[in-house]
């Protein structure tokens, strides 16, 4: 035990290293890249973002409770949609991002739970296709709430979404400091880096906690821990809505950011790609999930950037349209990582461990 | 007289066509060490389920220290004082033998998400509790020294007595063991049979069901017999193995 705690003791000096080091490369991140690679790649940044943002929601179910959940993406609509309907001129309602946010959040864990009652007693592949099902249903009424009365407006979706304003600072204009122009892709950029920390926090704490104790056990043998006294229809609600919690704020931060959501962007794709992120990450380790979600965000634009010109460049004309190529080298990649790294790029010591094992047999 | 801690009465449970428990009624008593045997099949985990909330009896009555259990969930079931270890361990595997422990520990303490994410005092101050508790527990089944091991990695014996501290870890007031000697060699059950005493004097009462019936004769104040479903026989070690029903169930008619 003593042995244990003076390791610690030296390590902190390192952690505070590391975490000084880090804070200075988020911090001045989007000044080297708006800077050298321009606007349109910060952009690309503030959406990794949002993804890890997700991706830490989806792992509460998935990575620390073991819930597969195919329709992760209709709690990032729920936010997307209570924020728009609140902060824009659809309803003429604007109401200010610290209310329809926590909202949004509070209106998506609602959501968990009415997702969470009725699949308590489903695991594994039937689980999977009722969260699949339900995932295409708030997608579908999404796209249909327009008749009788308008309320989402259909599948135009709704346009003019009020931007993110702190005091007389409204993130949707350039902001002007010493005769420089910043683009709003640089505010968004540290609001949304307030708040991935904020679920970074979360997440962290949540797992190694009583709460996150009782999500593994569950995972590991439900029945053995019920026998030990968990309550297990609370543990997979609460993993449920707190998951959806993050989802929820993801999504209107999604809505301010982008000034218009459309049901469009909650497509089955995009919960399948949110799942891709934790598993090629690593499932149930924040920092893999982290990694997971920005790689996947980032790769396939550098793709998309790289393969035109790697064409001409090679073959002098185009062989392969950019965009199929690029899915084509993109889908490759993730089924090549599975194969020789099923574990995940960066995974968890006991998930590393179990891994190991079955390799040993 | 002594003081009734479970008694259940006219339990029965189906499985389809197959009556596993036919009207079985018992009575254990606070502080004993009451045995369950029976040959293969006569439904002693069927009733270990019961007892723990895992099976949904279909009829009877089941009271525990006061308060009626039929059909309760098994985390009330653990809540009011009935703790358990299965015939085939199930630990939590990838968890290590002190996380294991400090799962057993989570009815008995109360921090919420809210709490796990402001991380306030009073959760801090919890958390270091349930750590302490679950050291202590590790001890007392002598165990500490694979403390940070996976369960999976333990060692048979090893598993057996992290399961009975994860058990314990609940505060029962009644530990049921099923068949924790299984698969054990001579010292091992030595040793196991100490534990058992301890933990009675400490004031647990113990269920055990064990194929090992020296085991049982030496060490249980009272014993029932089941077969096929019903109770045989119940009473003290040396007047069950004389019980010429009993002696039928384990040997056959010609034995009798």
């Amino acid at each position: 035990m003593t042995m244990a705690l003076e390791m610690n003791k030296l390590d902190t000096n390192k952690k505070v290293g590391l975490f000084l080091v880090s804070a200075i490369v988020l911090a001045v991140l989007p000044f080297v890249v708006g800077g050298l690679l321009g606007n349109s790649w910060l952009r690309i940044i503030d959406f990794a973002l949002l993804y890890v943002m997700l991706a830490l929601g989806l792992n509460i179910v998935v990575g620390f409770a073991g819930l597969l959940d195919l329709g992760f993406i209709a709690f990032y609509a729920v936010g997307a949609y209570t924020f728009a309907l609140l902060g824009s001129p659809h309803f003429d309602i604007h109401l200010p991002f610290y209310i329809t946010i926590p909202l949004g959040a509070l209106v998506a864990a609602f959501f968990g739970i009415l997702l969470g009652t009725p699949v308590l007693r489903l695991k594994g592949d039937y689980l999977a296709i009722v969260t699949l099902g339900f995932g295409e249903i708030v997608r579908i009424f999404m796209n249909n709430l327009n008749a009788p009365i308008n309320i989402t407006n259909g599948p135009q979706g709704i346009n003019l979404i009020d931007p993110v304003k702190i005091g007389g600072l409204s993130f949707g204009k350039p902001l002007e400091i010493a005769g420089h122009s910043f683009n709003s892709v640089y505010l968004y950029y540290y609001f949304f880096l307030a708040l991935t920390v904020l679920v970074v926090i979360m997440a962290w704490r949540l797992q190694h906690s009583r709460i996150g104790r009782a999500w593994v056990a569950m995972r590991e043998d439900s029945i053995a821990a019920a026998a030990m006294g968990l309550n297990i229809r609370n543990i997979k609600l609460l993993a449920f809505s707190l998951g959806a919690l993050s989802g929820g704020v993801a999504g209107g931060l999604f809505a301010s950011f982008q000034g218009f959501i459309s049901p469009e962007s909650f497509g089955l794709l995009e919960s399948v790609m949110i799942l891709a992120m934790i598993v090629l990450g690593g499932m149930g380790h924040i920092p893999g999930v982290i990694l997971g979600a920005v790689v996947l965000t980032v790769a396939p634009e550098v793709l998309r950037d790289v393969i035109g010109p790697l064409q001409m460049h090679t073959f002098g004309r185009m062989l392969i349209d950019p965009e199929n190529a690029r899915m084509l080298i993109f889908g490759l990649a993730l089924v090549i990582m599975m194969l020789l790294r099923p574990e995940g790029m960066w995974p968890s010591k006991r998930r590393k461990a179990e891994f190991d094992d079955a390799k040993k047999g | 007289m002594a003081h009734a801690l479970l008694k259940i009465e006219g339990i029965n449970k189906r499985f389809g066509g197959l009556h596993a428990l036919n009207n079985v009624g018992l009575t254990i008593n606070k502080g004993e060490i009451y045995g369950l045997i029976g040959p293969n099949g006569a439904g002693k985990t069927t009733l270990f389920n019961v007892l723990t909330g895992l099976y949904q009896p279909d009829e009877g009555t089941f009271t525990f220290d006061g308060q009626d259990l039929f059909r309760a969930k098994p985390h009330v079931v653990v809540g009011t004082g009935i703790a358990r270890t299965f015939q085939n361990i199930r630990l939590f595997g990838e968890m290590t033998a002190l996380e294991n422990v400090m799962v057993g520990r989570h009815i008995r303490s109360k921090a919420n998400a809210l709490g796990a994410i402001l991380r306030d005092k009073k959760t801090m101050a919890e958390e270091k509790a349930i750590e302490a508790k679950a050291w202590e527990l590790l001890a007392y089944v002598g165990i500490t020294d694979v403390a940070f091991e996976r369960a999976r990695n333990l060692s048979y014996g090893h598993q057996r007595r992290l399961e009975i501290a994860r058990a314990l870890a609940t505060e029962p007031k009644l530990l049921a063991l099923d068949e924790p000697a299984a698969g054990m060699n001579p010292s091992e059950t030595e040793d196991l049979k100490v534990l058992m005493e301890k933990i009675r004097k400490d004031g647990v009462t113990v269920l055990l069901i064990e194929h090992d019936v020296k085991l049982m004769m030496g060490l249980c104040d009272r014993i029932a017999v089941l077969d096929y479903g019903k109770k045989i026989a119940e009473g003290v070690p040396e007047v069950v193995r004389k019980d010429p029903k009993v002696i039928e169930a384990y040997l056959g008619a010609a034995h009798a």
